[in-house]
């Protein structure tokens, strides 16, 4: 199967071609992957200008989309992207590689867990989680025909099948009072395995800003469990989780990345292994969530 | 005064006394005032009446700070109407201590974050080039202390190995950088591939001439003025 760099870069290259609007803005990540064109822009490695230029081709009608590693086009510039995008108020695209741990063996330079809940803090951004490559070709279709500021992150770890359908999107129905477990983007086949002989309701989500808390309040109906399970920083929504359901009871067990140095390298899975994102570890953590009973209302 | 009075130089300082309601001015603000009014006086192709013209000079004010005499010019070449100046900084006034473009027709960026402006600046004149607006000239004034930010040098590194001929940076030096710049800014500008000139920043007629030169490699106007 190919990858969601993969696709990116023919997706890319074809819009290109096909839309004088889209430029691709690059510090030096990616440009052995493309073509060289008049509006394929590679500063070198210089990631605040890679933002500023995106902005200033922005203000120019053109269709910015800029790439790298998460670490490198969310974190390095993330004034920029306060900035220069957001208080300019122009449009980009944003489309990262690496995720949370796919650089397992580059280290913590190269990881970025936090990016989702950084560019959460900043207004006006739709953010796509892709689980599978088709779902980044959905993505970075809409993305390159709007001009308002988008973020998708893509990743190595995917999902067997794509799941293309807009905001929360059921996939296996609990019973009515059951746990309503929420698996954004590349979690989902590990979540699925973990609650498959479990009752609860599992639901997928890809993009999660605007969180679809509409869609959440429905599944939860009365009050009950909600699982959120991240493959970013965890509890990266929770605050959204709990706005959505902030009017009837609840509880909240949220999964993700956890906030701490692993220093360890080898391999993205012994990172989800490690960060409890498995699928022993999600049944784990949810078994562990639902053997504590809930404390009565005083 | 209505919006689309045009106003001359010496007009200058009762606006700058409306907008901050000093006689004396500070000259933190006044560091630029020379430099803008040849910009918007002689040099920027821009029309109040048309600030999204495709075809017209851009002009990017980097330093948003100390923006008196930017809002001052604006208001003397009919961009801002005078009787705004005097809410200068209010909750209802589009008028910041740093400028808005969202609330200020005929401003191109939105500054006050240091070492914005170039890089923004290098993305336009690549934009331009690539929707093929063979006129259009892109002006970015940066401050000599706001040079401090690496920022800026990414741009400019960029700029001069690309040759983005449609850029001129303007610098407005009043030795307010802590640690200077050994060598002088204008060495640094050759440096990464720039043509460079020093000026008196007080000097209209030398301003004017510095700011019209073009050629196929960007421009870096110093303009000297006193601390």
């Amino acid at each position: 199967m190919t990858t969601m760099r993969k696709r990116f870069y023919e997706l890319a290259t074809r819009a290109l071609d096909d839309d004088p609007r889209t430029a691709i803005v690059l510090a030096e990540i990616g440009v052995s992957e493309l073509p060289r064109h008049e509006r394929v822009f590679n500063v070198g490695i210089r990631e605040q200008l890679m933002i500023g230029v995106a902005a200033g081709l922005a203000f120019e009608g053109l269709r910015p989309v800029v790439h790298s590693y998460a670490p490198f086009v969310v974190e390095r510039p993330y004034e920029q992207i306060k900035l220069d995008l957001g208080h300019q108020d122009v449009g980009a695209v944003l489309v990262s590689t690496g995720a949370s741990y796919d650089g397992a063996q580059s280290g913590r330079t190269h990881q970025s867990p936090g990016d989702v809940a950084l560019l959460s803090a900043l207004p006006g951004w739709t953010i796509h989680v892709p689980g599978h490559p088709d779902e980044l070709e959905d993505a970075l279709t809409g993305a390159l025909a709007g001009d308002d500021r988008i973020y998708i992150r893509m990743s190595e770890e995917s999902n067997a099948a794509p799941v293309r359908a807009d905001g929360l999107t059921v996939l296996r129905r609990g019973s009515p009072d059951a746990p309503v477990v929420v698996a954004v983007g590349p979690t989902l086949d590990e979540t699925l395995a973990a609650t498959s002989d479990l009752d609860a309701t599992v639901a997928y989500l890809a993009t999660v800003r605007p969180f679809d808390g509409d869609g959440l309040r429905g599944l939860v109906g009365a009050g009950g469990d909600v699982v959120l399970v991240e493959p970013y920083l965890a509890g990266t929504s929770a605050a959204e989780v709990a706005a959505a359901v902030a009017d009837r009871p609840h509880r909240l067990l949220a999964l993700g990345v956890a906030n701490v140095e692993l220093r360890r390298y080898g391999r993205g899975r012994d990172h989800r292994a490690a960060h409890g994102l498995d699928a022993a570890g999600i049944r784990r953590a949810f078994t562990g969530f639902l053997d504590k009973p809930a404390v009565a209302p005083l | 005064m209505a919006a689309t009075t045009t106003l001359d130089y010496d007009d200058l300082p009762a606006l700058l006394t409306e907008l901050t309601g000093d006689e004396k001015h500070d000259r933190s603000a006044l560091s630029t005032l020379d430099v803008l009014w040849v910009l918007y006086d002689r040099v920027l192709r821009v029309d109040p009446r048309a600030t999204d013209d495709p075809e017209r000079d851009r002009f990017l004010l980097s330093k948003g700070h100390g923006p008196a005499a930017y809002y001052a010019v604006l208001a003397a070449k009919g961009f801002l109407a005078v009787d705004r100046l005097a809410g200068f900084g209010g909750f209802d006034s589009p008028l910041g201590y740093h400028p808005d473009h969202l609330l200020i027709p005929g401003v191109e960026i939105s500054s006050g974050s240091l070492g914005h402006g170039l890089p923004i600046a290098v993305g336009t004149s690549l934009g331009l080039e690539a929707r093929r607006r063979e006129r259009a000239r892109v002006f970015c004034l940066v401050g000599d202390a706001e040079l401090d930010e690496g920022s800026n040098w990414e741009a400019v590194q960029l700029a001069g190995r690309l040759g983005l001929g449609r850029l001129t940076a303007v610098v407005v030096d009043n030795h307010s950088s802590t640690y200077h710049w050994p060598g002088g800014i204008a060495a640094r500008f050759e440096l990464e591939g720039w043509s460079a000139a020093r000026v008196d920043g007080r000097d209209h007629e030398a301003l004017e001439r510095a700011l019209t030169t073009t050629g196929e490699r960007p421009h870096a106007v110093v303009a000297e003025v006193e601390r």
